[in-house]
């Protein structure tokens, strides 16, 4: 039997309602891909959780970033963040100005760059995944402004949150290659690591509904060709010795407690909060909030979907994006106008 | 974010390999794992992040063949 069948069999058994949260952007971009959504049962519902890495960084970060640019210190950055609008401006925009923001795919081209840059300041966000890469960076010398996150204390976030109403989670595979299973053992919910395919993803779909249908919550992995039980534990040790836990605030969910990654003392020449710490306290004062109806941090919680925004696909494009959702290729608001808008 | 490609190490030089993805050659780098030529891994940001199990090729298949 295919998947599908397997799926709508299971679902028609079940019959009540349910919501399954991708919690991983590359996840909502797979299914958009291959429009899973339109396959699935009338019962089930797909929604995008906070795993867009650009989309939950916090205002506050790129207003910062944007700063130091326009103070004239060098910024290498990944792609996706040059776009997301800042209160004064967006990092493309102070660019344009003529502050120096160069786009990296990978960070060993900023760790190259340092050498004609000195003082370049990579900004560093991302997830499990990129946190690795970032502290290997961090011991050969690259001065790093730190947004990494962690991502299970979200998912505690979400969990406590009442009004989001979730009946499994479908948990990020290249996140879960580095941390491994037992970090989402705390959380008493169906949940299934998964692949990037998208029979990767149909099948989670369908281990969440054997699980709905035995009345079971565990922890499963239908990645295995790639996670390992244990997770990866040389690149955690990477990331322990370089970060440590720190409060962080994320967009849509607020302060989280223990879901940062900051920099350790040992390393604070490499630490752009130490290094310019005077600039930063100075950039700090003077930003000013600008109010804007974009409802990023709403979608980012599943609480509402890109279209019951008033911006989106209005004012809000890819091409002039009102907020992070929008900017990044994996947040929800552009994988939902690029796919599905009518 | 967590758009990665697998490839085959072909050569590891220090704390960088080169890979081949598909015919198409790329120097990576293997800080975050161990590994040796021949192994497969995934690259993500120019990094591997983590060794490929290639008996698990094909996750879906396994699953289908336990379920039926």
């Amino acid at each position: 039997m295919s998947l599908i069948s397997e799926i709508n069999e299971k679902a028609k058994k079940i019959g009540r309602p349910l919501r399954f949260m991708e919690l991983c952007g590359t996840h909502s971009q797979t299914i958009a891909e291959h429009g899973i959504k339109s396959l699935m049962p009338k019962n089930i519902k797909l929604v995008s959780g906070p795993g867009c890495p650009v989309c939950v960084t916090d205002q506050s970060d790129i207003d910062i970033v944007v700063g130091l640019a326009l103070e004239g210190i060098p910024i290498a950055i990944y792609g996706d963040t040059i776009n997301v609008p800042g209160n004064l401006m967006s990092l493309e925009e102070a660019g344009r100005n003529g502050a120096d923001v160069q786009v990296m795919y990978d960070i060993t081209e900023a760790v190259e760059m340092r050498k004609q840059k000195p003082g370049l300041v990579f900004f560093g966000l991302g997830f499990e995944t990129t946190a690795g890469m970032t502290a290997w960076a961090v011991k050969e010398g690259l001065i790093v402004y730190s947004a990494h996150k962690i991502f299970p204390p979200a998912m505690a976030a979400l969990l406590a949150n009442k009004d989001i109403k979730v009946d499994g989670f479908i948990d990020p595979g290249h996140v879960s290659s580095i941390i491994g299973m037992e970090p989402y053992k705390q959380f008493r919910l169906p949940q299934v690591i998964a692949g990037f395919e998208g029979e990767d993803v149909l099948l989670a779909i369908n281990m969440l509904l054997d699980q709905i249908l035995s009345g079971e919550a565990r922890v499963e992995n239908a990645y295995t060709r790639l996670v390992k039980k244990a997770g990866n534990p040389k690149a955690r040790k990477l990331i322990e010795e370089v970060f440590e836990i720190a409060d962080a605030k994320w967009r849509g969910l607020g302060e989280i407690r223990g879901s940062g990654l900051k920099i350790r003392k040992k390393y604070q020449k490499q630490d752009a909060e130490f290094v310019y710490r005077d600039l930063i306290k100075k950039i700090r004062q003077e930003i000013k909030p600008k109010p804007s109806a974009c409802k990023c941090g709403l979608v980012l919680q599943g609480l509402i979907e890109s279209k019951d925004c008033p911006l989106f696909g209005k004012v809000c494009t890819p091409d002039k994006p009102q907020g992070a959702c929008m900017v990044s290729v994996e947040g929800s608001c552009n994988v939902e106008y690029r796919y599905n808008r009518k | 974010m967590c758009l990665a490609i697998p490839g085959k190490i072909l050569k590891v030089n220090g704390q960088m390999a080169e890979i081949d993805y598909n015919g198409i050659k790329k120097e990576i780098n293997i800080s975050m794992v161990d590994v040796k030529v021949g192994d497969f891994v995934m690259v993500h940001a120019g990094f591997a992040i983590e060794k490929m199990d290639v008996d698990h090729a094909n996750d879906v298949n396994r699953y289908l063949a336990e379920n039926k």
